[in-house]
């Protein structure tokens, strides 16, 4: 089995996986980084939402051999302390109900507040693509704007 | 003190195990010279106060996102007079001594809130006594607030951890009295979802997330079509697959145990497995071609039947008469099914998401033929249930695998593996006719046929109305079915809400009208059984006219309106939306509620919000398809759910001032949007939807 090297949340951390096996995996069953959800597998949910290079990336459909040098951020690393404005400002407005879809929308989140610090509701419509089946979303768009203001 | 501690007492004074799982007081028996040093003051399984002063709380049922992991240990907080930022709330494992522990029905909330009260009361009572002994004052004399009983003359005070060892010794009383209602400091607040920093920074806390010593990731082929049995297995493949350790066959599917879940899958995924068509393979088009000709020729008895039907159509100026089909649909719960088990020398620990933890025990007690005390079980928080865990299949599933591969195993399922095999809300059709005279409802007749015969008769028009029928038929099937969100009243309320519109705008009368109208038919004049209230139904009508008011709807705006009473609540709903380039975007939806009291109003909103929100996405766009036996729609590509931009942009909430005991709120809020949703695209675009998904009806 091929071992590789990556660098998740600021740290160097080796794997020894079969080169197709989706960093998803790589996170949770070989560095215990469970944070990061597994939904559906191809893409389409957004659970497994991770940062490559400060961008919203799934990481269920990217091989652990195509994640190379680029630098991955999991919702561990997000902040060092929980108290990212986006983490805050979901704690704030309560945003969760059975919680497992929200390390990624939490990701896609702070994706989207790095590119545009005061989005739009257009915005947050165009970006935030994740499934909450609980129907979070109104608290979420509320909880965005609340962490846009809070970056000001 | 220490030194005449009886058996009795003993069993009140129990351990603080570190940092892990408690263990609740009547499983503790030889852990005495620990709790001389740590005293904990246990008078019930729910709470335990050390002398250290930290007091745990335990959440007594499944915690599936409907927040009673949170709202159940806040009606013990009331009462124990505690500082709720300073207390621990655990899951409580299944066990007897915390009474019914499941999830469904809207029931937590509903049946725990007087017994949690006086739970909590107990506790405050006695250190309320241990203060006044410790004092030699009068009980009566103290009071006890934010952890602490203060001796009101003196102003001196103790906290409860201070307490907590003379207060272990004291007896226990059995009618503690409760607090006055006006004096609730935590209930009907809001309070934050006990889990929320674990949640946001992606801390473990659902049972994907159990690594445990020598487990072994599983992923199990199962039958890929309803009908078809395992054949030869080949599993030559599998094996040569890097990681996998071992392929167990069970009766009806083969499980690959591997040291990664990839490891699993890939393994799974290359067994060479025959599976034989022992069964009918069923297609969806065949289910609603019988259930046209079921609904065509009618059921033998109806459900209930007042006055006479026959006569009022005869007599009638108009008659409506139209169908409404809603498919079959999956739960499609954020996290895929799994379950961990360890089965080993005669006994079982299983650990994983139920909705039913007694009825899992009992599952794999049958199953494996070992008494159900010698299986343990226990719930991490779990990602949605929506009814899909009210089924054992996981978690007796994970342990059979265990015992046959003689070692701790997490199953994992994939998405596909969810949609292949649940147990689906099932597929119906209804037929609807109402006899009108120029300005009046005569008679209404609904007939409803389905993969089960789900049909109220007992939900209003009943009870206001002279003349009316309710009939309902079952499809035998081989497609499983089971409970989804509010099961029956989620598609009963969209079906009689979207007829009772058409009814409205054939009589030309005003939709909110109308239903108080009927209202004050079934208090004045009621026909045959009422199962509501008519005046908490009112309440919630008048209640959502008023904040959207309704009678002047904004320019540009499109509105629907519905009402529907389940699991002992009332939901009255305004959808408002707007055409933008031609397609209906929910800009606006309004929700009045009756519960009873609200014991967590931001827990009790976001489940609101939330049925609304689940209840617009299932009207709008997923269905499941049979086809030869088999399901379609393999994964969320082509099972799609409402996102971002489909998502109403706000959720106006409130609550009907109650102080009646609380009932469901977990479920009620979600039958009535879809009609809702019906009525308001009827509005904008002249067109009755009358087929779920409406997505497919909108073009």
């Amino acid at each position: 089995m091929p071992s590789y090297t990556l660098s998740v949340n600021g740290e160097q951390m080796s794997a020894d996986a079969d080169a197709d096996t989706p960093l998803l995996w790589v996170l949770r069953d070989h560095l215990n980084l469970v944070g990061t959800k597994f939904g559906c597998g191809v893409a389409q949910c957004g659970a497994c939402t991770v940062h490559m290079n400060g961008m919203a990336m799934r990481s269920c459909v990217l091989p652990i051999s195509a994640v190379g040098d680029n630098k991955i951020v999991t919702i561990e690393g997000l902040s060092a302390a929980g108290d990212h404005p986006i983490q805050q400002a979901w704690e704030e407005l309560d945003v969760s109900q059975c919680g497992y879809c929200q390390a990624g929308q939490l990701m896609a989140a702070a994706a989207l507040l790095k590119n545009s610090p005061n989005p739009s509701d257009e915005e947050i419509d165009g970006a935030m693509t994740n499934i909450c089946r609980c129907g979070t979303h109104v608290r979420i768009r509320k909880a965005i704007h609340l962490a846009a203001e809070k970056l000001k | 003190m220490e030194s005449t501690f009886s058996r009795r007492q003993f069993l009140k004074v129990s351990a603080l195990s570190g940092g892990g799982l408690l263990l609740s007081f009547s499983l503790l028996g030889n852990t005495e010279s620990k709790a001389m040093a740590d005293a904990v003051f246990s008078p019930n399984a729910y709470i335990k106060i050390s002398s250290d002063g930290t007091i745990v709380l335990m959440s007594p049922n499944p915690e599936i996102g409907q927040g009673v992991k949170t709202s159940l240990p806040v009606i013990i907080a009331e009462e124990l007079e505690v500082d709720w930022k300073k207390i621990q709330v655990e899951l409580a494992p299944l066990n007897p001594v915390f009474g019914r522990q499941m999830a469904g029905g809207s029931g937590s909330i509903r049946g725990r809130y007087p017994e949690l009260r006086k739970i909590g009361a107990t506790a405050r009572e006695m250190l309320i006594a241990a203060a006044a002994q410790t004092w030699n004052v009068s009980p009566e004399d103290c009071i006890a607030k934010d952890g602490k009983v203060i001796h009101s003359s003196s102003g001196k005070s103790l906290s409860y951890g201070e307490l907590a060892a003379k207060a272990a010794t004291l007896p226990v009383p059995t009618e503690p009295k409760l607090k006055e209602i006006k004096d609730f400091k935590f209930i009907g607040t809001r309070v934050n979802d006990v889990d929320a920093h674990k949640i946001t920074t992606g801390r473990p806390l659902y049972g994907i997330d159990t690594r445990r010593e020598g487990m072994l990731f599983a992923m199990v082929a199962r039958s890929p079509a309803y009908g078809k049995t395992l054949g030869s297995v080949d599993d030559s493949e599998a094996l040569k697959v890097n990681g996998v350790k071992k392929v167990v066959q069970l009766k009806n599917s083969v499980a690959v145990l591997a040291t990664s879940t990839w490891a699993a899958k890939k393994g799974r995924d290359a067994l060479k497995i025959q599976w034989e068509a022992t069964g009918k393979l069923e297609n969806s088009a065949e289910h609603f071609a019988a259930f046209k000709e079921m609904l065509e020729k009618g059921a033998p008895s109806p459900s209930r039947n007042d006055g006479n039907l026959e006569e009022s159509f005869e007599k009638a100026s108009k008659i409506l008469d139209v169908t409404f089909e809603l498919p079959t649909l999956s739960h499609g719960q954020m996290e895929p099914l799994n379950f961990y088990a360890d089965v080993r020398d005669g006994k079982v620990e299983l650990f994983g998401p139920t909705q039913v933890p007694d009825q899992v025990r009992g599952e794999v007690s049958k199953q494996l033929g070992i008494a159900p005390e010698n299986i343990s079980v226990s719930m991490p928080r779990q990602g949605g249930g929506f009814g899909r865990k009210l089924m054992t299949d996981n978690g007796a599933e994970a342990a059979l695998i265990s015992a046959a591969a003689q070692v701790p195993v997490q199953v994992q399922w994939t998405r596909e593996d969810d949609m292949q095999n649940d147990f689906y809300r099932p597929a119906e059709m209804y037929r609807y006719r109402a006899a009108l005279s120029p300005d009046s409802l005569l008679a209404w007749h609904q007939s409803g046929v389905g993969l089960v015969a789900g049909i109220r008769g007992d939900s209003y028009v009943a009870g206001a109305l002279p003349n009316y029928r309710s009939e309902g038929q079952a499809l035998p099937s081989n497609t499983p079915t089971g409970w989804w969100r509010a099961p029956g009243a989620c598609t009963m309320a969209y079906v009689a809400e979207a007829f009772m519109d058409e009814v409205c705008t054939e009589l030309k009368k005003d939709p909110v009208a109308f239903r108080l109208e009927m209202f004050e038919k079934a208090k004045k004049e009621p026909v045959g059984r009422v199962s509501y209230d008519p005046d908490k139904y009112r309440s919630v009508v008048e209640l959502v006219a008023q904040m959207c008011d309704w009678g002047n709807t904004p320019a540009g705006v499109y509105r629907g309106f519905s009402t529907w009473f389940s699991f002992g609540s009332y939901a009255a709903e305004v959808v408002d939306l707007k055409l933008e380039n031609g397609k209906p975007r929910v800009v606006k939806v309004y929700c009045a509620v009756h519960c009873g009291r609200v014991i967590n109003l931001s827990g009790a909103e976001n489940q609101v919000q939330g049925a609304i929100i689940d209840g617009i996405s299932h009207a709008m766009f997923p269905k499941v398809t049979f086809v030869e036996g088999a399901v379609a729609e393999t994964n969320f590509h082509a099972y799609p759910f409402l996102k971002m931009k489909d998502a109403p942009l706000d959720i106006e909430v409130k609550f009907v001032e109650s102080e009646d005991a609380p009932t469901g709120l977990g479920e009620p809020a979600l039958p009535p949007v879809a009609a809702a949703l019906a009525n308001a695209l009827f509005a904008a675009t002249g067109k009755r939807i009358r087929k779920m998904p409406f997505a497919e009806q909108l073009g």
